[in-house]
C-alpha cells in the first residue's frame, strides 16, 4: 500500500569529520546480536540494528521494553552479555564508558547541584585535558548554542525546567561526541515546552549534522523528531522503519496497535485474485484488501485500518462502478461522538456487535454534516487503505 | 478562614512553657550558679567570674579537659572517616552477600547499653595486654560513634541521585575521579555534621570512658563526676557551663551543615 516509499522526513546529513566510515560501507553504529539479562529477566534479547552517521534515529517502546538498557549499554554503563557494539567498525565491549567517544543525555538531566552552568558544561572538557581558553571559547559557542547566555553563573537551583533541560543538552555536546544518546530527554517538560524544545532538537541535530539516538515512550515524540524509528517490545526490535511506514505499513499486529490507534478484525483469507484479497472476517463480514507486497502464506490475518481511513455516509457510496474499486461496506448505529477540536472520533457499533472508530477531520468551521449517537450510518473505506497483518 | 489552624492558644502557650522550663530550667539555673561570687552551692553571693579564673588555675582539671578534647578531636576523625567508608560501601557499593546484615548491625551500637559496650571493650583490652590510656578510649569513643557518622552519610548518600556519578563517567571521569569530584563534594556537609555529632558524644561519654581509661588519664567527665563524689564545687558549674557552649555550637553547626546538605539535595532533583 506504500510502494512509493515516501521519502519523508529531513535528508540524512554525514558528518564531515568521519570520512573514513563515510567512505566505508560500515555503518556508524553496529549493534550485532546484543542480549543483556538482569537475573532471569532478558530485558534486551539478540538485537541488531545498524545506525548510519547523521541519523536522527529514535528507539520508541512501553516502559520495560529494554530500550533504556539499550541505551545504557551504547553509553557503556551496562555490559552485553551477549553479542557485540561497533562503533566505526571498532568493537567498544573494552572501551569504559569515560572513554567513549558517545555521550548522554539523562531523563533527570543530572546537572551537578554544587557547579554553575558554565563548570557543568566545561566539566567533561577539563576532564579531556583542554586547555584553557580552548574551554572558554567552546563553553560560549554551546552557551549560545543553546540560548542560555547571561545564564552562565547560576547553579542549576536558579534554573527553570526547561533551561536544565538546555544546560544538559550543552553539556552532553560540548564534547562534540560521535554519537548523542538522549534519555526521554524531554519528559520532564510540560506539553507546549516539549513541542518547542522538539523542533529545537532536530534543528540542532541538522545543524551539527551529529548522530541522536533518542530512547521515548512518546510515539509522537518519536515520530516528529526521527528519521527512523525502531519499535521495541520484550527486548526485541518488531520492527525498524520511518514514521510514516511504521504507521501506514506496520509489520506486525502488535506495531499497529501501539503506534497509533487502529480498527482490526481477525478473519481468514478466502480468495486471492487480481491483486485483490478477500478476508472472511467474524466482526465485518467479507473483506475486500489489496493484496501485500509479501504474499500471505497463513491464511489467518488480521485487517487492519486506521480511524482516519474509515468513512462514515448516511447511504454509503453511490456505486462502486463510479471508482471503479470494490468498496467495503460496515453498516451500524453511532454509540459515541468524541469531539477533539481538529477532529471528531465517532464510535459506531456494527450489526455484528463489533465496534469500529472513525476519526473525521472537521474541515470546516459550521460543519452540517455530522451524526449523531442513535443515527443508522454506513462506515466504508477502501481496499487500498486496509493492511493485511498474519496472526 | 480567617482562624489559622495552628493559630497559638492560651493553652499551647502554656504547655511549651511548662515544657521548655521541664527541659532547659536546670540548665539555666546551672549557668548562673556558675557566675556565683558565694563558696557554697546552694547561696547566691553575687555575682562573679572567680570559679572560672579556679578552673584555668587547676591543673588536673585542665589536663581533663585537654585529654577529652584531644579524644573527642581525634576519635572523631577516625570515626567520620571510617563511618563515610562504610557509608559509601553500603550505598554505592555492589550488591554483596550479607549486605543487609551490615547494614542492620549498623544500628546495633545506637541501641547497645553503654555499660555492655564499655565492659566488653575492657575486656577486649584487657585480654590483648593493651596498656590503658588515651588510645583505648579514642577507639573506644571511634566505635561508638561511628555509627552514628554511617547512618547521617548514609542518608545523604542515598538520597543522590546515582546518575550524577554516572554523569561524571560519561564526561570523562573515571570511578575515583567521579567520586572525588561529584559525589563527595555533595556529602561533605553530612560528612561535617557526622564529625560533629561524633565530637560531643565522644565530649559527653563518661560510662564507656571510665571502662577503657586508665590511671592519670581521665576524661573532663569522668574528672568532674570523681569530684561531684566529694561534693558539688562551684567551679564545677563554671566547667560544666563552657561545656555546655561548646556543645551548643557544634551542634548549632552540625544542624546547619546538614540542612545546607539537604537544601542541595533538592537542588539535584530535576524539577
Amino acid at each position: 500500500m506504500t510502494e512509493e516509499s515516501p521519502d519523508i522526513g529531513r535528508p540524512n546529513i554525514d558528518v564531515s569529520a568521519a570520512p573514513a566510515e563515510a567512505a566505508a560501507d560500515m555503518p556508524l553504529l553496529r549493534i550485532e546480536g546484543v542480549s543483556k539479562n538482569f537475573g532471569a529477566f532478558r530485558a534486551v534479547d539478540r538485537l541488531s540494528l545498524d545506525i548510519r552517521a547523521g541519523e536522527f534515529f529514535a528507539l520508541l517502546g512501553p516502559s520495560g521494553c529494554g530500550k533504556t538498557t539499550l541505551l545504557r549499554m551504547l553509553a557503556g554503563f551496562e555490559t552485553p552479555d551477549e553479542g557485540r557494539i561497533l562503533l566505526s567498525g571498532r568493537d567498544i565491549a573494552p572501551v569504559l564508558p569515560y572513554e567513549r567517544p558517545v555521550n548522554m543525555m539523562f531523563q533527570n538531566y543530572a546537572l551537578f547541584p554544587h557547579l554553575s552552568v558554565r563548570d557543568n558544561i566545561a566539566f567533561g572538557l577539563k576532564r579531556a585535558g583542554m586547555a584553557r581558553a580552548a574551554i572558554d571559547t567552546r563553553v560560549a559557542e554551546m552557551v549560545a548554542l543553546v540560548r542560555l547566555d547571561g545564564m552562565e553563573k547560576r547553579k542549576p537551583d536558579q534554573l527553570s525546567g526547561g533551561q536544565r533541560q538546555r544546560v544538559a543538552l550543552a553539556r552532553s555536546l560540548a564534547r562534540r561526541p560521535k554519537v548523542l544518546l538522549l534519555d526521554e530527554p524531554l519528559a520532564a517538560l510540560d506539553k507546549k515546552l516539549r513541542e518547542s524544545t522538539q523542533l529545537e532538537l532536530m534543528e540542532l541535530q541538522g545543524r551539527l549534522g551529529m548522530t541522536f539516538i533518542i530512547v521515548t515512550h512518546d510515539q509522537e515524540e518519536a515520530m516528529t523528531m526521527a528519521n527512523r524509528i525502531g519499535v521495541m517490545d520484550a527486548g526485541r526490535l518488531e520492527q525498524v522503519a520511518t514514521p510514516r511506514d511504521l504507521y501506514e505499513a506496520p509489520a506486525s499486529r502488535w506495531v499497529a496497535e501501539f503506534v497509533g490507534d487502529v480498527n482490526l478484525f481477525d478473519g481468514e483469507v478466502t480468495s486471492h485474485e487480481h491483486q485483490r484479497l478477500t478476508v472472511a472476517t467474524r466482526d465485518g463480514g467479507a473483506i475486500v484488501v489489496a493484496a501485500p507486497r509479501q504474499p500471505v502464506t497463513k491464511s489467518l490475518v488480521t485487517v487492519a485500518i486506521r480511524p482516519e481511513k474509515v468513512k462514515l455516509s448516511r447511504r454509503g457510496p453511490a456505486s462502486d462502478a463510479d471508482n471503479s474499486q470494490a468498496i467495503n461496506r460496515l453498516e451500524g448505529v453511532v454509540t459515541d461522538v468524541g469531539y477533539l477540536g481538529g477532529s471528531t472520533v465517532y464510535k459506531v457499533k456494527l450489526d455484528s456487535g463489533a465496534m469500529v472508530r472513525s476519526s473525521v477531520a472537521n474541515t470546516a468551521r459550521l460543519d452540517r454534516d455530522t451524526y449523531s449517537v442513535g443515527q443508522r450510518v454506513v462506515a466504508w473505506f477502501t481496499p487500498d487503505d486496509c493492511v493485511v497483518l498474519e496472526q | 478562614m480567617a482562624r489559622k489552624a495552628n493559630a497559638i492558644s492560651p493553652f499551647n502557650i502554656t504547655a511549651l512553657a511548662l515544657g521548655m522550663a521541664f527541659l532547659y530550667l536546670p540548665i539555666v539555673i546551672l549557668v548562673i550558679y556558675s557566675f556565683n561570687d558565694s563558696r557554697l552551692v546552694t547561696v547566691w553571693g553575687g555575682w562573679s567570674l572567680r570559679w572560672y579564673r579556679e578552673f584555668f588555675n587547676d591543673r588536673a582539671m585542665l589536663d581533663a579537659a585537654w585529654m577529652s578534647l584531644r579524644v573527642a578531636a581525634v576519635s572523631a576523625t577516625i570515626a567520620t572517616l571510617l563511618g563515610t567508608l562504610a557509608a559509601v560501601g553500603l550505598v554505592r557499593g555492589e550488591r554483596f552477600r550479607g549486605r543487609s546484615l551490615f547494614s542492620g548491625m549498623l544500628y546495633a551500637p545506637l541501641v547497645m547499653p553503654e555499660v555492655i559496650s564499655g565492659l566488653s571493650l575492657l575486656l577486649l583490652f584487657v585480654a590483648l595486654n593493651a596498656e590503658r590510656g588515651f588510645w583505648t578510649v579514642t577507639i573506644a569513643h571511634t566505635t561508638l560513634t561511628m555509627c552514628f557518622v554511617t547512618v547521617v552519610v548514609q542518608s545523604r548518600l542515598a538520597s543522590l541521585d546515582r546518575s550524577l556519578e554516572e554523569a561524571a563517567m560519561d564526561l570523562g571521569c573515571d570511578p575515583v575521579q567521579a567520586f572525588l569530584r561529584v559525589t563527595l563534594p555533595l556529602i561533605v556537609p553530612a560528612i561535617a555534621a557526622g564529625w560533629m555529632l561524633a565530637f560531643t558524644l565522644s565530649l559527653d561519654d563518661v560510662v564507656i570512658a571510665s571502662f577503657t581509661t586508665g590511671p592519670g588519664s581521665a576524661t573532663l567527665p569522668i574528672r568532674i563526676y570523681s569530684e561531684v563524689r566529694l561534693g558539688v564545687k562551684p567551679e564545677i558549674n563554671a566547667i560544666c557551663t563552657m561545656v555546655i557552649a561548646l556543645i551548643a555550637v557544634t551542634i548549632v553547626l552540625a544542624s546547619l551543615a546538614s540542612k545546607l546538605s539537604s537544601s542541595e539535595a533538592k537542588s539535584a532533583a530535576p524539577l
